[in-house]
């Protein structure tokens, strides 16, 4: 038996092979990197490389100094002794899965994916390979996501109910994704947007690469004053009840999330409103993007890995296995998740400060 | 039951009263009066049966979609609720057809489905499922297992029905109090004037707030009778016509847990309704809540246990005399009243609160100080001049109760929790020190802050060394202080004793697990207590 092409270290994902990380959760000389969300991208690594459409992205993350270098989907790139390639994860902007290949055996490390539609990203391909790494954030039948379509209108009546009662609509979502992609399904919106700086500052490379945002405002305070009582405004999860809010006068909040097709974590949050979106696979989604690959293995690393491991064994004759990492799995809605994240990675920010609070939650999975 | 389901929505949204009020009224005013019983039966928490076996639900659901049972099960875990799991898992998306107005609804599909044989019981299920969205389905799997519950307080109910109805709130919680079926009669009688309710029902309870925390507030000692605080059950007694019953706060009859007591009851003169404190009761003192538990929710209660556990009734106050209703009377006057009747009477099991003396917030205080030695929770201050009210509203009772016992224990299982915290690891077990071994002495759900739980819960996600079942074990790193309100020795609890009401009261991140509070402590806490 061969030895395997990624293994895990302390460090993170690795390929011996070619002499690089994946997705490093400490720095390391070389990461090749799947998206720029915080548990993918850390700051600190020597260089990074990563799909050209996440370059700008991913730049932003991971701070001054660092080399960040692009390749574009399905381009390969020998390094060490190995090919390797970036291939559509559908997850956010530039998310991407990475093929790699050795002497034939070919794996593809997954990230994050989703297989819905997304007007904001490049749409998941499945990469025929022999192992492939997934995520499982979402492993479980009782997540089934709804119709794109059909939530957008959900969202449209909350806000135009909304503004026929005088209230402010505040919509929580995590800034990197998420945001983009509620705003993209509002080209034609009824009535003035206006975004969280956590959000504002990363539009740009959206609109940059031509992805079709309606038009926002930064939310000032008089650009508050200005739309309050009709309109909306999309701002990180931790907005929610912050000194920030207040600015609306009455608002009706919202979150946007896969959690939010469950009861539990709807009523938790304390949102009046819950909206299932997701950038990551529902059940169905998992199952049919492992098996379009043809992999005969395959490795989870986060989430709901237990039941989903079971069921490619026992269910489809797999040969399936656990793999551990520290990507954010298992996390309730994100936020806990991601605020326990920003502890690993450094103590900065006071976390009784709200706006310190806002730019440390601002991303993670859901 | 589409209607139904809409308010239940709205209610769910959201946690701000005023709209679950509006959505209520809106709701009562249009539905049809035996449609607008059963939502007012349920929304009540009024106990629902189990109508078809949850195994059978789960096994159903598995062959629909096609998925093993052991997925049914993980995800059940995961989602911490059954009822919606099920409805998640129910392969239809959307909804076929017309359904039933509530109460018919629940006629056919939740009663009805009670008697059949298990597959007819299975396609009638199958029929609902196609015909009801996921959220609805939801609803449906409450109803049938006998779980409903919703996150609305019976006050609020009564506030919306009240504004229906015209009347004031305390009219409507007296007309709601007592047996009535869900009935479009039952909702006539509700709405109307005349009284054609339970001739036996209870008043209204009056309940009191903790004091503020500078007593001064209130105003002057003097303005108050005060009271020791038993740690029993809130009980009505009432005695109107030939018959004699026994209401728990909670709006159950409790009379076969407590047969001596009726029978004394019984002989009271008819009109008569007492508030008091049931009390497991020896040798002129409480004997402990542990010991009352094994009376409650009995339908009857044998030799063996009377002798064992002999209970009291603790009168204080009198709501009814003569047929007369008395609340409208000041505290003071509705006590001599209440001492003249228990003392006319004289019969064992009846008691008389006593009343503490002390005419200064300082005497008082003294007084509280000797609760735990008298196997009381603290004081009861009631004001002298004051009326007996309904439900909730601030100003005149107060409850003082004495400090909680607390330790600092140290985290080493969690559980992923329920409900609305399903999913988070929420449920944790709790250790002392027992010569260099921790040993669980209680297990909390709560007193976090929910930002506190989910840095715990992520906390745990890392720290996980062990997996048996749900049960995570974790590295024993985090001290919390946990407080409770009482001690017992227990032999079904491996460290040989049971706390009363635990929870956390705050987390020591100043504290390592080596600070925590060992079995020594815990057993001379105990022993002080006893």
């Amino acid at each position: 038996m061969t030895r395997d092409l990624v293994t895990t270290t302390e460090d993170g994902l690795w390929c011996e092979a070619g002499g690089f990380h994946i997705d490093p959760w400490r720095p390391v000389e070389r990461a090749v990197v799947t998206h720029a969300h915080a548990d993918h991208t850390r700051p600190g690594s020597g260089r990074y490389l990563t799909a050209a459409a996440g370059v700008d992205l991913v730049r932003l993350r991971t701070h001054s100094g660092a080399v960040v270098d692009g390749l574009a989907y399905g381009e390969r790139l020998t390094i060490g002794g190995v090919k390797v390639s970036f291939h559509p994860a559908g997850h956010i902007l530039g998310s991407a899965q990475v093929r790699i290949e050795r002497a034939g055996e070919v794996w593809v490390v997954g990230g994050d994916y989703k297989t819905g539609s997304d007007p904001t990203c490049a749409a998941f391909e499945a990469v025929p390979c022999d192992v492939f790494i997934s995520e499982s954030t979402f492993g479980l039948p009782v997540f089934q996501w709804p119709d794109a379509d059909d939530v957008a209108a959900e969202v449209r009546a909350w806000w135009e109910d909304n503004a026929a009662n005088g209230r402010t609509s505040l919509l929580c979502a995590y800034a990197l994704g998420k945001s983009q992609r509620l705003l993209a399904a509002l080209t034609d919106p009824p009535g003035p947007i206006a975004v969280h700086g956590a959000l504002d500052k990363l539009l740009g490379p959206y609109r940059e690469q031509g992805i079709e945002l309606p038009p926002t405002r930064y939310a000032s305070v008089e650009v508050a004053k200005e739309i309050s009582g009709h309109g909306l405004v999309i701002a990180p999860p931790s907005a929610n009840g912050s000194p920030w809010m207040r600015k609306f006068g009455d608002v009706s909040t919202a979150f946007a999330s896969g959690w939010m097709t469950l009861r539990g974590p709807r009523r938790r949050r304390g949102f009046d409103q819950g909206f299932t979106v997701s950038d990551h696979a529902d059940w169905r989604g998992l199952l049919g993007a492992i098996e379009a690959t043809g992999a005969s293995r395959v490795l989870v690393t986060h989430g709901y890995v237990d039941p989903l491991v079971r069921y490619l064994s026992e269910e489809r004759g797999l040969q399936a296995e656990r793999l551990d990492s520290r990507f954010e799995g298992e996390g309730d809605g994100g936020e806990g998740a991601a605020e326990a994240s920003s502890e690993v990675d450094s103590a900065a920010g006071d976390p009784r400060d709200p706006a310190a609070d806002a730019e440390r939650t601002e991303e993670g999975p859901g | 039951m589409k209607r139904f389901h809409g308010l239940y929505r709205a209610l769910d949204a959201t946690s701000r009263t005023s709209r679950k009020e509006s959505a209520l009224v809106a709701y009562f005013k249009e539905a049809a009066g035996a449609d607008a019983a059963w939502a007012a039966h349920l929304l009540l928490g009024r106990r629902g049966r189990r109508a078809v076996n949850t195994r059978h639900l789960r096994s159903w659901v598995a062959e629909e979609s096609g998925l093993p049972l052991w997925l049914v099960e993980e995800s059940y875990d995961a989602v911490g609720d059954l009822a919606e799991t099920i409805a998640l898992l129910v392969p239809e998306r959307g909804s076929e057809g017309e359904v039933e107005g509530l109460a018919e609804f629940i006629e056919r599909r939740v009663l009805g489905l009670a008697g059949l044989e298990p597959e007819a019981q299975r396609a009638l299920v199958l029929q609902t499922w196609r015909a009801l969205d996921a959220g609805e389905r939801f609803l449906f799997h409450k109803l049938i297992s006998g779980g409903f519950r919703v996150g609305v307080a019976g006050g609020l109910v009564a506030r919306a029905l009240a504004k229906v109805a015209g009347v004031d709130r305390a009219t409507m919680m007296h007309r709601l109090a007592g047996r009535w079926e869900p009935t479009a009669e039952a909702w006539q009688t509700l709405m109307s004037e005349d009284d054609g309710g339970d001739p036996l029902r209870p008043y209204p309870f009056f309940l009191a707030h903790a004091v503020p925390p500078a007593l001064e507030d209130l105003g002057a000692a003097g303005d108050f009778q005060a009271e020791w605080k038993w740690d029993g059950i809130r009980a009505q007694a009432v005695r109107r016509g030939g018959e004699a019953v026994l209401w728990s706060r909670g709006g159950d009859l409790v009379n076969g847990g407590f047969p001596e007591i009726v029978a004394e009851i019984a002989t009271l003169p008819p009109g008569t309704v007492i508030d008091g404190e049931l009390l497991a009761w020896d040798a002129g003192r409480p004997m402990g809540f542990h010991q009352l538990q094994r009376r409650i929710q009995r339908k009857s209660v044998g030799k063996k246990l009377r002798e064992e556990v002999p209970v009291r009734l603790m009168a204080y106050d009198l709501l009814e005399e003569g047929g007369v209703d008395l609340r409208a009377l000041p505290t003071t006057e509705r006590r001599r009243r209440l001492e003249v009747l228990v003392r006319s009477v004289d019969l064992p099991r009846l008691g008389i609160a006593e009343v503490v003396d002390g005419a200064t917030w300082e005497a008082l205080a003294e007084a509280r100080g000797t609760s735990r030695g008298r196997g009381v929770e603290g004081l009861m201050l009631k004001r002298r001049d004051a009326p007996y009210g309904a439900g909730r509203p601030r100003g005149d009772w107060w409850k003082w109760k004495v400090d909680p016992f607390t330790l600092d224990v140290v985290l080493v299982y969690a559980q992923r929790g329920h409900g609305r915290r399903a999913s988070l690891y929420t449920d944790y077990t709790l250790a002392v020190w027992d010569q260099g071994e921790l040993v669980p002495v209680a297990k909390a759900y709560s007193g976090l802050t929910d930002k506190e739980i989910r840095r715990v819960d992520a906390f745990v996600r890392r720290h996980i060394v062990d997996r048996f079942g749900p049960v995570r074990v974790v590295e024993p790193e985090l001290v919390f202080e946990i407080a409770f309100e009482g001690i017992q020795p227990s032999a079904r609890h491996k460290a040989g004793l049971s706390l009363r009401f635990p929870r956390i009261s705050r987390w020591r991140e100043d504290k390592a697990a080596s600070d925590a509070d060992s079995i020594e402590a815990v057993r001379a806490l105990m022993e002080g207590a006893l």
